[in-house]
């Protein structure tokens, strides 16, 4: 959806002068929290945002992801902790004196300006000639595609181009923190999914560091290289998305990100590499051992529900299989997927990939099947 | 559809159009009439236009009037809107709701009372009564009415869009000044051209505070008129209908167009 060329015409400084160093610290977070009267909305919160990554805050509402935002743009001035911006102490710099740009999750387009008003308004604030202004304006809605559109009013605009208006007004200063409030919520799916892409590769093109708030897993897992999941003000983990998703650390994340089978279950004994777990829902379960788990320690087992292998019972139950009979099968076109119901009542989710068009007809509603899974698909879960 | 109105509607409509405007009419008429006797018509004519050119007291108390609304009204536009201001941006504070009655209390206080506390005011404060103590009561009179109505169109101001212009770089001075300033400025001009129309007609308030020297318009007609009726009055009492109908009906225009291209936002606000 982006122009290549022009993205070269804007000359980015920080991309061509050196190309981003993996490893260098851009923004350090020390220790930071912020309460509004008796409520702590953002809780003793460190976390270093690496030079050119593209981190996402993901939580649900009311997680402090967008105070916590708000701090990095200077809107919000923490109660405690520190903001070090490639080593300089930003903590209470007020906005307009950060190298930090941020999109509004409504856009805040201005608007008595035109388009290109709207773009240069931050251009405006610098020493600049106005021949440079109107280059880099120029260069900028060439980069997001809204040339021959400068003259309008943000009224007039669609919201996908209003979206991109907010995101040229923004970059156009060349932040070297980019942060991105909830920026895809206003549109609809399809727009949704097409910007996503658009996001990722202009995040990559231009290797500015973006920061991105999104209560959207999904949205965080396809745009995101580092995930920072937040609760209750608090970071719980912070990893590339596919870590989070198969190696969470705690059972609320493996709930919150994706469809997860939890069994409750104590350590009963040791078959090297893996544990032994006796689940009250499930029976003995083996998984891969993690380190510090001994026996009589009470984990959890997380399976995601694609691990899970569905088949006919055919009366023999092999080791880490459990058996039921189907409640519900939802047909969702590139999986199916199943509700089984195990003897003792307990659900339990599994997915299956439609990748034939099968002769044999799947499993059906009140049919005894079989559910099995690989020991080393198990997550043990010990918070 | 729309129904066609019935006749009792029109009826109504045209009593109460009477009621209202009949009085004004027949001032205007009258003010065009060649009689030197009010109630007498004797033909039409700009006489005492002619003449009202010539009644320096009548002139000088006009121009005392038109300074004295022009001053009080630029006073009053910048407190009220800084008033309002304050008001939206403090949100929700402990007694909230008593600074904002006593913001409106002048709306609905007598204009008598005012008047005479003003006076007092003035008296134990050892001021000279005169064009600047008028100046500061129709300030003080005037500018809850420019926070009302700088106050329902903050209502619903997007504050976000400061905080772009602060992401952006600019200063809170440059924010207020590029950004808010200018989307809120058709109900500052609206209050301003309400506060000057008050100022312009006020009588009681100024018959109060004012003293040698400046005599307002109204206290000038409302004087002679006690002298009788005279026919230069009705010319010039003509004279300011029409300067205050022309500010009324831009100031109305200036809020319509304002909440038409609120609408026509929010009608390309879907996206497409």
């Amino acid at each position: 959806m982006l122009s290549d060329n022009s993205a070269e015409a804007m000359g980015v400084e920080c991309n061509r002068a050196a190309p981003p160093q993996a490893g260098r610290v851009l923004l350090g977070i020390e220790n930071v929290t912020k309460r509004f009267g008796g409520l702590t909305a953002v809780d003793g919160v460190s976390l270093d945002i690496m030079q050119g990554e593209f981190l996402a805050l993901l939580g649900p509402s009311g997680c402090g992801k967008t105070t916590l935002l708000r701090m990095l743009a200077g809107f919000e001035k923490p109660d405690e902790g520190r903001l070090l911006l490639e080593g300089r102490d930003i903590t209470a710099g007020p906005p307009y004196r950060r190298p930090v740009n941020m999109m509004f999750q409504s856009y805040a387009l201005f608007p008595h300006l035109t388009v290109a008003g709207n773009v240069a308004f931050g251009l405006r604030q610098e020493e600049l000639s106005r021949r440079d202004i109107d280059a880099r304006v120029t260069d900028i809605l060439k980069v997001v595609r809204l040339e021959g559109l400068g003259h309008r009013r943000p009224n007039q605009l669609s919201g996908g181009q209003r979206q991109r208006v907010a995101l040229a007004r923004a970059l156009v200063k060349r932040p070297k923190l980019f942060l991105l409030d909830e920026p895809l919520a206003a549109l609809d799916k399809k727009l949704r999914e097409e910007t996503q892409s658009e996001l990722r590769e202009l995040q990559r093109r231009l290797g500015v560091t973006f920061v991105i708030v999104t209560h959207d897993q999904e949205e965080a897992m396809a745009m995101a290289s580092r995930i920072a999941v937040m609760n209750e003000g608090r970071i719980v983990q912070v990893a590339p998305p596919a870590e989070i998703y198969e190696q969470p650390n705690s059972r609320w994340i493996a709930q919150f990100i994706g469809d997860v089978n939890l069994f409750e279950a104590r350590v009963i004994g040791d078959a090297s590499p893996y544990l032994v777990a006796e689940s009250a829902v499930a029976g003995p379960l083996h998984a891969l051992r993690p380190g510090g788990v001994s026996p009589g320690t009470d984990i959890a087992i997380a399976v995601r529900p694609e691990k899970i292998h569905i088949s006919r019972a055919t009366g023999k139950l092999p080791a880490n299989a459990i058996s039921g009979v189907v409640a519900d099968v939802g047909y969702l076109g590139d999986f199916s997927l199943y509700k089984v119901r195990l003897d003792n009542g307990a659900t339990v989710k599994a997915a299956v990939a439609n990748v034939s068009r099968r002769a044999e007809p799947p499993p059906a509603l009140g049919e005894r099947v079989t559910l099995d899974w690989p020991a080393e698909s198990a997550i043990v879960l010990t918070r | 559809m729309r129904k066609s109105p019935s006749a009792f509607n029109m009826v109504a409509v045209a009593l109460g159009l009477a009621f209202l405007y009949l009085p004004i009419a027949i001032l205007i008429i009258y003010s065009f009439n060649d009689s030197r006797l009010v109630p007498v018509w004797g033909g039409l004519s700009l006489r005492w236009y002619r003449e009202l050119l010539q009644n320096e007291a009548l002139l000088d108390a006009a121009w005392v009037s038109l300074r004295l609304a022009l001053v009080s009204a630029t006073g009053a536009a910048i407190l009220g809107t800084l008033a309002a201001l304050a008001l939206a941006r403090a949100g929700r504070f402990r007694g909230r709701l008593p600074f904002s009655v006593m913001i409106y209390a002048p709306l609905v206080m007598p204009e008598v009372i005012i008047g005479l506390s003003l006076l007092l005011l003035f008296v134990v404060a050892d001021l000279d009564r005169g064009f600047w103590t008028t100046a500061m009561a129709h300030t003080t009179l005037t500018m809850c009415f420019v926070t009302v109505i700088v106050q329902s169109r903050l209502a619903d101001f997007d504050w976000s869009l400061e905080e772009a212009a602060m992401d952006l770089g600019a200063t809170p001075l440059r924010t207020f000044l590029s950004i808010t300033l200018p989307l809120i400025s058709p109900a500052v001009i609206a209050g301003w051209l309400l506060a000057f129309t008050l100022s312009l007609d006020d009588l009681v308030i100024a018959s109060f505070t004012t003293g040698p020297g400046a005599t307002t318009l109204p206290i000038r007609i409302y004087s002679d008129v006690r002298l009788g009726v005279k026919p230069e009055i009705n010319a010039i009492c003509t004279l300011m209908i029409g300067a205050v109908a022309v500010l009324v009906i831009v100031a109305s225009l200036l809020s319509k167009r304002y909440s038409m291209s609120q609408e026509h936002k929010g009608a390309l606000g879907a996206p497409m």
